[in-house]
């Protein structure tokens, strides 16, 4: 059984936005509501590095924690998603989410929150498959269709993978190992520095990331 | 005099008793949460409706070779 998921190849986003938008387009996204955002660290420094984020689908997802009404499920892909007609639209999954992907369209007069909207990695929710009410809910069930997300299909320099984590992952590492370069600064050495690197040195918790020393993207 | 008060009082206290026990046939408005557990509609699988039909097998290998589309490697050839 596939679990879903994205990942973002920093040394290959060029920041065009073109996963946004395709996002945008594929399921009509309400105005003010941004499913997926690309962030960039150090921009406009030399060196600088992009990466496409939205809901990264989480194994033990701290939006489902902490909701009140329970509306978040996992589905056998992976794949977390939510239940609208369940949703309060309180907003403690905003607050819970490290990544920020809760988002809430505030369309009334006075900045009303409504229900929460996030990305389905295009998979739809508990509606029936490819419906009308589905897609007008949650967006187009690409999933459904033998597809993957748009945002990653899309993607011109393939920096955003979306697929089974295994594969994707095993894509990622070939890519670094052909390159010879890139996992050092995507990963969870980057995240959390490699236990044998001295204090001070490139990886190491506290220091500053490796500049990049040239090689094939 | 005394007939029509006693009257009177008996249909107020029958109008009460009704109103009193109208009560006791409200029912709950509020949904009840087990928490914890997801408490929305079911979700059918990707696989379950048209094109696959529950060929769960298909979807899988689609979807993997929909995956490595996305590996210039294999896709264009190293």
């Amino acid at each position: 059984m596939a679990r879903m998921k994205f990942l973002c190849d920093a040394e290959r986003c060029i920041e065009c936005n073109g996963c946004v938008t395709a996002c945008k387009q594929e399921n009509d996204v309400p105005w003010g509501v941004n499913r997926r955002r690309v962030v960039t660290i150090n921009d406009g420094v030399p060196g600088e590095r992009s990466i496409s984020v939205a809901c990264m689908h989480c194994s033990d997802a701290p939006c489902a924690a902490v909701c009140p009404v329970d509306c978040f499920y996992r589905s056998e892909e992976g794949v977390v998603l939510h239940d609208k007609d369940l949703c309060i639209g309180c907003g403690y999954c905003f607050y819970a989410c490290p990544f920020g992907a809760p988002q809430f369209p505030q369309a009334g007069a006075f900045g009303v929150r409504g229900k929460m909207d996030k990305c389905t990695f295009c998979a739809g929710g508990p509606e029936k498959d490819n419906s009308e009410v589905e897609f007008r809910k949650y967006g187009r069930n690409r999933l459904a269709e033998g597809k993957l997300p748009a945002c990653a299909e899309m993607c011109s320099t393939k920096a955003l993978l979306a697929g089974d984590g295994d594969t994707i992952s095993e894509i990622y590492r070939q890519r670094v190992t052909v390159r010879g370069k890139g996992s050092e600064v995507w990963g969870w050495g980057t995240a959390y520095g490699r236990p044998e690197a001295p204090k001070g040195a490139p990886g190491a918790p506290g220091a500053a990331p490796a500049a990049p020393t040239g090689g094939k993207s | 005099m005394m007939g029509r008060i006693t009257q009177l009082c008996v249909i107020a206290c029958g109008a009460m008793a009704a109103l009193m026990l109208s009560g006791c046939g409200e029912r709950p408005q509020v949904i009840q949460y087990k928490q914890g557990k997801y408490q929305g509609k079911p979700d059918e699988p990707p696989y379950a409706a048209a094109p696959f039909n529950g060929d769960q097998a298909k979807w899988d290998r689609d979807i993997r070779n929909r995956t490595q589309n996305q590996n210039e490697y294999k896709r264009i050839g190293s």
